[in-house]
């Protein structure tokens, strides 16, 4: 098996810079944290809100550099506050952002948008360009009706697929997905799920997805990390976390999942009519 | 009366290619206290007919509507002012996309209190305790300190966090949360439920929740609509909804759930809508 991608000890710090009678402070966001994966497989992290998940996401991308710790890519260190990024890792690493519209250019319509990787980092025709991008929308279950759209004409939901068209349209190895199924509706992450699978057996592409939906991690992940408060806590075999959990928070976790069965709606409507 | 009643809405879009009918004829009513879960298909117009509630669609948009009312008040004929003096207040919106929704350059602090000021006329230091209180009901560790945070400094569940401060700040008679919870873990999820629950008991608040996430409807929701395609699928409340789905659309988004994998591929709704229904019920 190769590893695609290892972090060793990774750290990063914050430093929030004090006001007039403000002291600056540090933000440990991420502790130290160690992970690999092989290729064609699927590492999900999942953790509390604001334990450095979206932070390690952005470094192993490449977009921020780690405050300590050892970053490599195909057996490569890299280090990007060092080397800076060649176009080859460009290609290679993509990330899915959490926050779809944000990361849109509002004045770019969605055909350009798709096409835009391309236009930078091949030298594709126009012709070619066009048609790769609009396949890739069917890909997601958007179509040709929407080619020619601004992102403010769309839901959450179609903004959140065609983030993820985008990430796919360079054919990276690693694909950082942080929480990208989380604004779509079931059937539309079911696909948007199926597409990433179909991927991963056609291309043996690697995924790190972050998620808090642990019913969707369960069903992807090969291996799974367990965040808190900027630590790995818990790290391994989907199953094993899944049927052992090790540490409180994990298991504070799976018990906090709602529960969409007949018996607990009754459960609950029995206890508010107390 | 129903705080909210809603009858025939059409949402239409100008666009390049004509006019696109995002709501077609949604009719809705929610009641004080009451907890309404709408479902559905991504794009079905659930975020829109929302934001034509609050008066907050783009000036290219056509809203029309039978009936329209909040309160006894009617949307359709208030003006602008008269709206912007209950929106944010008696009836206020947790936006979809929190991350775009916090204005970039002011502290959390900043657009927190701004609410306060407007709508509440708090003197600062009122403003001030009101803040905190706020970020602890939602929350996020060390209150004090974050109010001097700028949103690119939050991780992407405490802006969501924020957004929620922001719309329980006065109390609203009515609150609407589209999909408020999408960028939270269980835990916190289940924190910022009960949360809006209890404002919901205390004060009598009526809760459209907007959610892809059945756990969610199940544990928090009285009525629910299930839309498709700019149109109402069906009506029902939680309990009838989980036990005995009518339309089609919605026993296929049921069983959509990724507990439901079969071999190594999830059931989409496409495989499922055209079978033909159980004998008794119609999609
Ligand atoms: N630019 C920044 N400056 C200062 N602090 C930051 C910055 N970015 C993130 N943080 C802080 O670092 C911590 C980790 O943030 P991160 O976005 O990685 O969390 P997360 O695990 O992705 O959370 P969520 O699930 O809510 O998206 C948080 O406490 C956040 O407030
Ligand atoms: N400004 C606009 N111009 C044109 N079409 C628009 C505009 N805003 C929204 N739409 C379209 O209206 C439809 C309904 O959008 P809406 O945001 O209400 O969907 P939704 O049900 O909230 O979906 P999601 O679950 O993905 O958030 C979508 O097809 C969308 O593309
Ligand atoms: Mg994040
Ligand atoms: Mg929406």
């Amino acid at each position: 098996m190769t590893k695609v991608v290892e972090g060793k000890n990774i750290v990063r710090d914050y430093h929030v810079g004090g006001g007039l009678f403000r002291p600056a402070r540090t933000v440990h966001a991420v502790k130290g944290v160690s992970f690999s994966v092989d290729k064609g497989k699927t590492l999900a992290i999942v953790g509390e809100s604001g334990c450095g998940k979206s932070t390690l996401a952005r470094i192993i991308t490449l977009i921020d550099p780690a405050t300590a710790g050892e970053l490599l890519i195909d057996g490569n260190k890299v280090d990007i506050a060092r080397d800076g990024l060649t176009k080859d890792m460009r290609r290679k690493v993509q990330i899915v952002f959490q926050n779809p519209y944000g990361s849109l250019n509002p004045r770019q319509k969605i055909g350009d948008v798709l096409g835009e990787p391309l236009l930078i980092n091949t030298d594709k025709p126009a012709e070619e360009r066009r048609d790769l991008a609009m396949k890739m929308l069917k890909k997601v279950g958007l179509g040709p009706e929407h080619y020619n759209r601004y992102p403010h004409m769309f839901s959450g939901g179609q903004r959140q697929r065609i983030a993820i068209a985008r990430a796919l349209m360079l054919n990276p190895s690693l694909l950082v997905l942080d929480e990208p199924v989380s604004a779509l509706d079931l059937s539309v992450q079911a696909q948007v799920l199926n597409l990433l699978a179909d991927l991963q057996d056609e291309f043996q592409l690697t995924y790190v997805f972050i998620s808090h939906d642990l019913s969707v991690v369960r069903y992807i992940a090969d291996d799974v990390m367990v965040m808190y408060f900027g630590e790995a806590v818990e790290y391994g075999p989907r199953e094993e976390v899944f049927s052992n959990p090790q540490h409180s928070y994990t298991k504070t976790l799976f018990a906090a999942t709602p529960r969409a069965d007949v018996a607990s709606i009754k459960a609950r409507l029995a206890r508010k009519a107390a | 009366m129903a705080l909210l009643d809603i009858h025939n809405l059409v949402v239409e879009f100008q666009t390049a290619s004509g006019p696109f009918r995002a709501v077609d004829g949604v009719s809705l009513h929610v009641e004080e206290r009451e907890v309404l879960a709408i479902v559905g298909e991504s794009g079905s117009g659930k975020s829109v007919s929302m934001l034509a509630v609050m008066g907050l669609l783009p000036w290219t948009a056509t809203v029309t509507a039978d009936r329209m009312t909040f309160n006894g008040r009617d949307l359709l004929k208030m003006s602008p002012a008269e709206r912007r003096k209950i929106v944010g207040k008696d009836m206020s919106m947790i936006f979809q996309e929190p991350m775009a929704s916090l204005n970039p350059c002011f502290t959390i602090g900043f657009q927190i209190e701004e609410v306060l000021r407007f709508h509440m006329g708090m003197d600062k230091a009122q403003r001030r305790a009101r803040a905190i209180e706020l970020l602890k009901q939602v929350g996020i560790p060390e209150p004090e300190d974050r109010l001097n945070s700028f949103p690119h400094q939050m991780s992407g569940g405490q802006c969501q966090r924020v957004m929620i401060a922001i719309a329980i700040a006065c109390n609203p008679k009515l609150l609407i949360a589209d999909e408020p919870t999408t960028a939270l873990d269980v835990t916190i999820q289940k924190q910022i439920l009960d949360l809006l629950v209890s404002l919901q008991a205390k004060y009598g608040m009526g809760l459209i929740m907007i959610t892809h996430n059945m756990g969610v409807v199940a544990e928090t929701a009285d009525r629910v609509i299930v839309q498709y395609k700019g149109r109402k699928m069906e009506e029902a409340d939680v309990l009838s909804l989980f036990e005995s789905p009518k339309s089609n659309y919605t026993r296929a988004l049921l069983s959509a759930l990724p507990e439901n994998a079969v071999g190594d591929r999830l059931p989409t709704v496409s495989d499922m809508m055209f079978e033909p229904a159980p004998s008794g019920a119609g999609a």
